[in-house]
């Protein structure tokens, strides 16, 4: 009797778990799907959205004045690849040779674990931070906004993201290659030149570019350092326009024709970005 | 081979100390200086980082200056901020950022929880590598384009498909109603933090993922062979193992809410008011005050103000994110054991 009621108790245990479990299953599907949601539906909107506010003459023409009939993104596009560019040039040596410190010299040293706590944290601070202290150190000293400060913003972006894959990539190189190279005679310079950095070619490149697609789309340290420019230039001295800080202007004014060109730049800007991610990523798969 | 090789060892030995003797002074004859400019220019860069920090915090301390010796702390819980009168207090905009964090926390650990035990523990192998691409390109879609998407698209369906309807339920309820009051315009703090919520998921479900994958398959296979359910496993094992990472994640999920700027400037309504505790009334976050005003003030205390702002933010940002990275060090120490 007592055998059959703890038969019953257990299974009826034995149905509260599975129960449990089979909620807890189902939830875990359905944040997954939560998830994908958003992608799925920004992602959507920007191709929907921005299919409509995209033409050659959003190449071509020069961003327009409030309820104009034509006018494009030229002078913000070419703003953006020159900022982005330079400050990539600028920030991938830096970057790439404080990676080697933290990977080759100061693996156990004080230096090297400050710089990589220090590191992760630049990695995440506030951007809008990293606009605030290029203000100060540049742009009140020069007393005029300037392509160059928001170069030197996005520069600050840089490093950090490329001394963080650096580092890893190094470190996933066996020490047996470093040894083999020693043995050799080779001097330490040409062993990390020659051989570390170019096995771990791959994945320093994807550090790069994951780099870029992070600038690309960042506005906040743009805001105060490069500020905007309606009109085309490629003087780093005076003001100059971006995609980010263009679509931001434009999509929080009340005007038809910025909003629509505000969409045309979302959408240069996430299909530039999610490219670049994709490139990375098949970059480093293909390595390993 | 044995008994010849000592028959012409001395002289090969020689002859070969001879060659390596002349490589190695040739190398250091052509370069001598090759191996250290190397090395200090290595470390020189390493310097650089820090010095950022330092620079960082030294600048904002010094363009802070003024507005610091003329409020002290008390600019932290001071909310009157009227550029006309020339006062300032930060209040508004600690709250703003802090609440819109916190909600958006709310939203995302839970989110981020369930994607992580997905991807650990339900997806089909061949299912896992395409999802996890999937959430980590979230992360990669640029802060403006989640402020736009919010501004255009998904404010105006929350303030029609959730606040209207709420409104008309909680009608006459005296909390209740006073947290869903204000037009509905779709900006705010809850559109604020749901959007705060969608861009940190992927943060806080990829580091999740990752510490829930460090767990000792023993441990777990243990349990599966007691009879455990998977839930069971996860929370019982796996999240006991792994408490201290996936707090990290939380923690480095926060981080990036304290400080994202435009997704909440182009939501949150950039209005400087503490009057009502509506989720649905636009407020103002410390980085959208100074997205919108920075540029324009001028010198002296408005911009010194907004500065203290950014310093405050700093702060914060940066002891939670240290916070983070204590804990997932701390985890990956246990890892060894």
């Amino acid at each position: 009797m007592s055998t059959t009621a703890s038969y019953e108790s257990r299974l009826a245990m034995h149905r509260h778990r599975k129960r449990i479990n089979n909620v807890a299953l189902t939830l875990s599907l359905g944040a997954m799907a939560f998830g994908l949601l958003w992608l799925v539906w920004i992602l959507i909107e920007t191709v929907r959205m921005g299919l409509g506010g995209l033409n050659l003459a959003t190449f071509t023409e020069m961003t327009p004045p409030p309820q104009a009939e034509i006018g494009g993104l030229a002078n913000a596009i070419f703003g953006s690849l020159t900022m982005v560019g330079l400050a990539t040039l600028l920030g991938t040596p830096i970057g790439v040779m404080a990676g080697v410190y933290l990977a080759e010299y100061g693996q156990s040293g004080w230096l090297g674990r400050t710089t990589r706590f220090i590191n992760d944290i630049l990695l995440s601070a506030p951007s809008i931070v990293i606009g605030l202290f290029v203000y100060s150190v540049w742009v009140a000293r020069m007393k005029s906004f300037s392509g160059f400060a928001g170069v030197l913003a996005l520069t600050l972006i840089v490093i950090p993201v490329v001394i963080r894959t650096t580092e890893n990539m190094l470190s996933l190189i066996p020490n047996a290659m470093r040894e083999a190279a020693y043995a050799l005679g080779t001097p330490k310079w040409k062993v990390i030149l020659s051989i570390t950095l170019k096995s771990a070619r791959a994945g320093v490149m994807t550090g790069v570019l994951l780099a870029v697609a992070r600038i690309s789309g960042e506005t906040a340290p743009l805001l105060f350092t490069a500020l905007s420019n309606q009109f085309w230039t490629s003087n780093l001295n005076e003001p100059m326009a971006s995609l980010p800080v263009t679509i931001y202007k434009f999509a929080m004014s009340p005007y038809e024709n910025w909003q629509k060109l505000a969409w045309a730049g979302v959408f240069l800007i996430t299909v530039g970005v999610l490219a670049l991610n994709i490139v990375a990523r098949t970059l480093l798969r293909n390595k390993h | 081979m044995a008994a010849t090789l000592p028959a012409q060892s001395p002289e090969t030995a020689s002859k070969m100390a001879e060659r390596s003797g002349n490589e190695g002074s040739r190398a250091v004859v052509r370069m001598p200086w090759a191996d250290a400019l190397f090395a200090f220019v290595a470390r020189a860069c390493a310097w650089l980082t820090l010095a950022l920090l330092v620079g960082i915090i030294v600048s904002l301390i010094a363009g802070a200056m003024p507005a610091i010796r003329e409020y002290g702390l008390s600019f932290l819980w001071r909310s009157e901020w009227d550029p006309a009168e020339d006062r300032y207090g930060g209040l508004v905009m600690i709250y703003g950022t802090l609440m819109t964090s916190f909600i958006a926390l709310l939203i995302a650990v839970p989110v981020s929880f369930g994607i992580a035990l997905f991807l650990t523990e339900l997806s089909p192998g061949w299912l896992k590598r395409p999802l996890g691409i999937a959430v980590e390109l979230l992360a990669a879609v640029p802060s403006i384009v989640y402020g736009m998407w919010g501004l255009m698209v998904f404010g105006p369906i929350l303030a029609r498909f959730v606040q209207q309807p709420l409104q008309s339920v909680f009608e006459g309820v005296p909390v209740l109603s006073d947290l869903v009051s204000g037009p509905p315009v779709g900006i705010g703090i809850l559109s604020a933090s749901i959007i705060l919520a969608i861009m940190i998921i992927p943060f806080i479900a990829s580091v999740m993922r990752d510490v829930f994958e460090v767990t000792p398959p023993m441990l777990k296979e243990s349990a599966y062979g007691l009879g455990a359910t998977t839930w069971e496993v996860v929370w019982k094992v796996v999240m006991p193992y792994t408490k201290t990472g996936a707090v990290g994640g939380i923690m480095l999920g926060l981080g990036r809410a304290l400080g994202e700027t435009m997704a909440v400037t182009f939501v949150i309504g950039n209005m400087n008011q503490l009057n009502s505790v509506s989720l649905f009334e636009a407020a103002n976050s410390i980085t959208s005050a100074l997205a919108n005003e920075f540029a324009e003030a001028g010198e002296g205390l408005h911009q010194a103000s907004l500065i203290y702002l950014g310093l405050v933010l700093f702060f914060i940002t940066f002891v939670v994110l240290s916070l983070s990275k204590v804990l997932l060090a701390q985890l990956k120490k246990g890892e060894g054991r």
